[in-house]
């Protein structure tokens, strides 16, 4: 309902909205767009082709787009703690988290998920794969626990704020740089920041490993090969332990006393 | 008070404004530290496999990502420059007190967006650099004059920056909400800025296009001087060409603004 009024709101500048829908289309795609200079030059990076590349950067995009459209508003959170108009979510009779999600819920974030999936459409189309129903299959749930694990990156992150009030942008380094970071191949990066992305922050179960396991390429750390079917399992580890970082945060909010 | 030290004092207030935010700029440093480390990685492996592209080595290419992260706050490239606040003003109608103060509206926003800047620099500016140069080889000249036209050149980029950011901020006069605006010029600065991908390794007619944009005075002129690709006279005319026909549009459009300007009494 709260989504619903902001959707309402948008709509009343309709002109600003389709131009900020535009934006956020294009933002996106200008990262495509570099990637798509990059390959003017050469033909592979870390010994991954461009239709592979493109691969990894629409799996991870449409997760994280859809995770952004979601639950992207928590990064707003920092200013209502400061502010103290949270006061005003927490008097009301619906849970505090979808209404921090929902406020200010921008549609506009749809052109990140369109672009995204665009590219995976022009990638499926692309390579070469020897479809089954196995990778059919592992798609989908491949997408859905992404989302599923950059939606509890996000609220970590606004569990965060509670603490930090004013260091939103921390949240950036972790959801806009993890985006980013898995749109290239894991063997562009140094070993320990790939085992950082796989054991500490699980980053590389949104795209990396299901990816190795359709592309039919080395699995990174050399980690066996039932790792690609664990993205769900991944995911609803990080959202349960996000779930409680938002919990103790919540608790330990005080209000500005204003 | 003398013109000079009126600006002196607000550009001294900027600085202090965001020296204020000590958590957001601490945030601000761990961001850039990660994205430089995401971009050093994946401009190697493109190195690695062209090697010498765009005439760079791997450690000129090192020392590249980095000045991309200490300038992209310091020059507002990514937004947050001064220009929200200054459209905030103009929709709320509160432009109406700046107009009424003793001092130019234009030189008072540069004044204040240059402090703002100058903080950007050191507190969120040098840090990655540091890091930057401690984990990876990187190409840092040693002889000072480099350093000395590479400063000269940063400022320039900040008023060059500043003037592409208060020509936007001013299409609030008629358009009221400026955020569609604000983004289309975040993703035009990103692009064109070198942010992306260094200007010069983009192809043929792309490059040379992006290459004399205004865009391309804020992170690729000062780095080309630091690398020691440009000549730091026809680097400092270029970027100061751009700064007096932005400015001097700014100013035109100022005037038109400040006629239309209607304020709602209370």
């Amino acid at each position: 309902m709260i989504a619903g009024m902001w959707i309402r709101s948008t709509m009343a500048y309709r002109a600003s909205f389709l131009m900020t829908a535009f934006g956020s289309f294009a933002a996106t795609f200008l990262d495509f767009v570099a990637i798509m200079l990059m390959f003017s030059r050469v033909d592979a990076l870390g010994g991954w082709p461009l239709p592979e590349v493109a691969f990894l950067y629409g799996l991870s995009g449409t997760a994280f787009g859809l995770a952004d459209l979601v639950i992207g508003s928590t990064e707003r959170l920092g200013r209502r703690v400061r502010d103290g108009t949270l006061d005003t979510l927490l008097v009301r009779p619906a849970p505090v988290l979808a209404q921090v999600a929902a406020d200010r819920f921008a549609l506009r974030r749809l052109g990140r998920v369109t672009q995204a999936g665009l590219v995976t459409a022009w990638a499926v189309v692309r390579l070469d794969i020897d479809w089954t129903p196995l990778k059919l299959l592992l798609l989908p749930v491949t997408v859905v626990s992404g989302c599923g694990i950059f939606c509890s990156v996000f609220v970590a992150g606004a569990a965060f704020q509670f603490l930090a009030q004013d260091a939103s942008e921390v949240q950036n380094a972790f959801t806009y740089g993890g985006t980013t970071l898995l749109q290239y191949p894991p063997t562009v990066f140094a070993k320990e920041l790939v085992r950082g992305v796989t054991f500490v922050l699980p980053l590389a179960f949104v795209n990396w490993l299901p990816a190795a396991f359709v592309l039919g390429r080395p699995y990174p750390l050399g980690l066996p090969e039932w790792v690609a079917f664990t993205p769900p399992l991944v995911a609803v580890g990080c959202c349960a332990l996000a779930g409680l970082a938002w919990r103790a945060g919540l608790r330990s909010y005080r209000s500005t006393g204003s | 008070m003398g013109a000079g030290r009126l600006y002196a004092a607000v550009a001294a207030g900027g600085f202090r404004r965001y020296a204020t935010y000590r958590a957001a700029t601490a945030a601000g440093v761990f961001t850039n530290t990660v994205f430089g480390l995401i971009l050093v990685y994946t401009y190697r492996a493109l190195w690695d496999e062209k090697p010498h592209l765009g005439g760079w080595d791997q450690a000129q290419v090192v020392t590249y990502v980095w000045l991309g992260q200490a300038f992209l706050s310091t020059l507002a490239i990514g937004g947050g420059g001064v220009e929200g606040e200054l459209m905030e003003r103009i929709r709320t109608g509160d432009v109406a007190i700046d107009l009424y103060r003793p001092a130019d509206l234009q030189m008072w926003w540069l004044a204040t967006d240059l402090g703002r800047a100058s903080f950007q620099l050191l507190g969120r500016g040098v840090v990655p650099f540091l890091f930057g140069a401690l984990c990876f080889p990187v190409y840092l000249p040693t002889d000072p004059g480099t350093w000395v036209a590479f400063s000269v050149a940063v400022l320039l980029a900040m008023v060059v920056g500043f003037g592409i950011r208060f020509l936007l901020a001013l299409s609030a006069f008629w358009l009221l909400d400026g955020q569609g605006v604000m983004q289309i010029s975040w993703i035009a600065g990103y692009f064109c800025s070198g942010m992306l991908l260094p200007l010069n390794v983009f192809p043929g007619a792309l490059g040379e296009v992006v290459r004399v944009l205004p865009w391309s005075a804020l992170l690729q002129a000062p780095a080309d001087i630091l690398l020691g690709n440009a000549d730091p006279l026809g680097t400092y005319a270029f970027q100061g060409a751009w700064a007096v026909v932005l400015l001097g549009a700014g100013r035109l459009m100022q005037s038109a603004g400040t006629r239309r300007l209607v304020i709602q009494g209370g």
